[in-house]
């Protein structure tokens, strides 16, 4: 079982090649106002969240989904539920 | 603040195109004279991405049927399928698909956009899963919306990729349909479709088949990818669009399923439109003939799309994988993607430029689309034009 903090490291990482260098990423960071994500890229990431943790992220919590923290609550809740 | 602010960012793009690119806002056909022709800004052009693939919208009798069903019913329904829609034409085309496709049930929607809608909005539900190609049309990503599964991608074309997901998927113990296209409408490409019949028989899933560029252009009787690939008995749904091979527009649903029939009463798509007007459905019922018994317009297409993809291959363009009557060059940028583009306008042949985000990968497309009743003339002339205008 992995640990909010070890999703959110993980996280974090795999944003990093999708926005500028140098762009400072946290719990808080909004995916889209503050990293600027269009939908290309945010369809990277889920792919590459999908293989790095083995799930399936359903498109229908996307909406629901604005800061990292959204997302890595997610990604745990999918895990845990299969 | 206002409603309108959210816009702005597609404001500020189509400023920055239009400083470069100002005639793609511009492109309005006012005369059409054939099927692969018309006037565009007071000057004939060659439509070389029009969907027209047996160009059978300006065939002589469906536009005859066509005519001769508005003077006898009039121009239109004025109603739903479910109240005052539902006309002899539109029970009798349903019995033709049903009959050509082999299957006991169809139905007939009012745009190819709809019939997606309303069959995916409704075969599955709140607690079912759709699995869907990443690169599915728009109209399935909204029909998916619309209803209340839960909607999972896979990679597209990628078979293990969506094995993967079919075993995750397993433990819930639910249903799942998986979604597909017959041929992929932006680069023309196959889904590896007796793979994915295999995989949805394994794993005890459902397989809907979006046919709307592949009816009437593969398969030895113009039924589509499924018929090509020999597996149309592992297929539950195939759901085409009238508006490409028939000429006219309109969409469909056949299933070897009797419960198809339900969805009627289900759908809110099918329920809350006002049905097709008798003379599309004519002009369909006429066109839907034509292609059953015209064999020589498909290996006409074939020679044409062969030709125009040999070409374009030649010239050193990143053409997409296979050769189909969807044939596009990729560009890594917008400016050259449009330069080609402009350049193929200058000399008469109009394509169609697709920009990301509406494109597969984040490239520029220029998505032709060729047509069995392109001449040997308009195609080289297609060919030379892109020789010419290649940058």
């Amino acid at each position: 079982m992995q640990t909010y903090e070890s999703v959110l490291q993980k996280v974090c990482e795999i944003l990093r090649p999708l926005v500028p260098e140098g762009q400072k990423i946290t719990a808080e960071t909004d995916l889209v106002a503050d990293l600027g994500l269009d939908s290309l890229k945010v369809m990277k990431l889920v792919e590459t969240v999908e293989d790095s943790f083995d799930i399936s992220v359903p498109l229908n919590i996307l909406p629901e989904v604005r800061t990292v923290e959204d997302f890595v609550l997610q990604i745990e809740k999918i895990s845990k539920d299969g | 603040m206002t409603i309108f602010d959210k816009f702005q960012p597609l404001a500020e793009a189509r400023r920055e195109l239009e400083k470069s690119a100002s005639n793609f806002f511009n492109v309005v056909l006012e005369e059409i004279v054939s099927g692969t022709e018309a006037v565009v800004n007071g000057r004939r052009m060659i439509l070389a991405g029009s969907n027209n693939y047996l160009g059978l919208s300006f065939d002589s009798d469906c536009i005859e049927a066509a005519c001769r069903a508005a003077r006898r019913e009039g121009t239109g329904t004025t109603g739903s399928r479910m109240a005052n829609g539902t006309f002899s034409g539109h029970v009798a085309l349903e019995q033709e698909l049903a009959e050509y496709f082999g299957r006991r049930r169809a139905i007939v929607f009012s745009t190819g956009y709809i019939a997606n809608l309303a069959i995916l909005s409704t075969v599955v539900g709140p607690g079912e899963i759709i699995l869907l190609d990443a690169d599915c049309h728009a109209s399935i990503y909204d029909g998916c919306r619309l209803g209340g599964a839960e909607i999972i991608r896979f990679r597209h074309n990628d078979v293990a990729d969506l094995e993967k997901r079919l075993g995750r998927l397993e433990k819930r113990k639910t249903n799942v349909l998986v979604v597909a296209e017959g041929l992929y409408s932006m680069l023309g490409d196959r889904a590896p479709l007796a793979d994915i019949v295999a995989l949805k028989q394994n794993y005890g899933a459902y397989l809907m088949v979006d046919e709307a560029h592949s009816l009437g252009v593969l398969g030895d009787n113009g039924r589509g990818l499924a018929e090509e690939a020999g597996v149309e008995d592992g297929v539950d749904f195939v759901v085409g669009t009238f508006s490409k091979s028939l000429g006219a527009i309109g969409g469909f649903c056949v299933s070897n399923h009797p419960e198809l029939d339900l969805v009627r009463y289900a759908s809110r798509p099918y329920v809350f439109t006002a049905s097709s007007s008798p003379s599309i459905i004519a002009s369909t019922r006429q066109a839907l003939g034509i292609l059953r018994t015209r064999p020589d317009l498909r290996r006409q297409l074939w020679e044409n799309a062969d030709l125009l993809y040999q070409h374009l291959q030649g010239l050193g363009l990143n053409v997409g994988p296979e050769v189909s009557p969807i044939i596009a060059a990729r560009h890594e940028n917008k400016k050259d993607a449009f330069a080609l583009w402009s350049g193929l306008l200058e000399r008469g042949v109009y394509v169609n430029l697709v920009l990301p985000p509406a494109t597969p990968d984040g490239h520029s497309l220029l998505r032709c689309s060729v047509s069995a009743a392109h001449t040997r003339e308009q195609m080289a002339h297609i060919c030379k034009s892109f020789t010419e205008a290649r940058v």
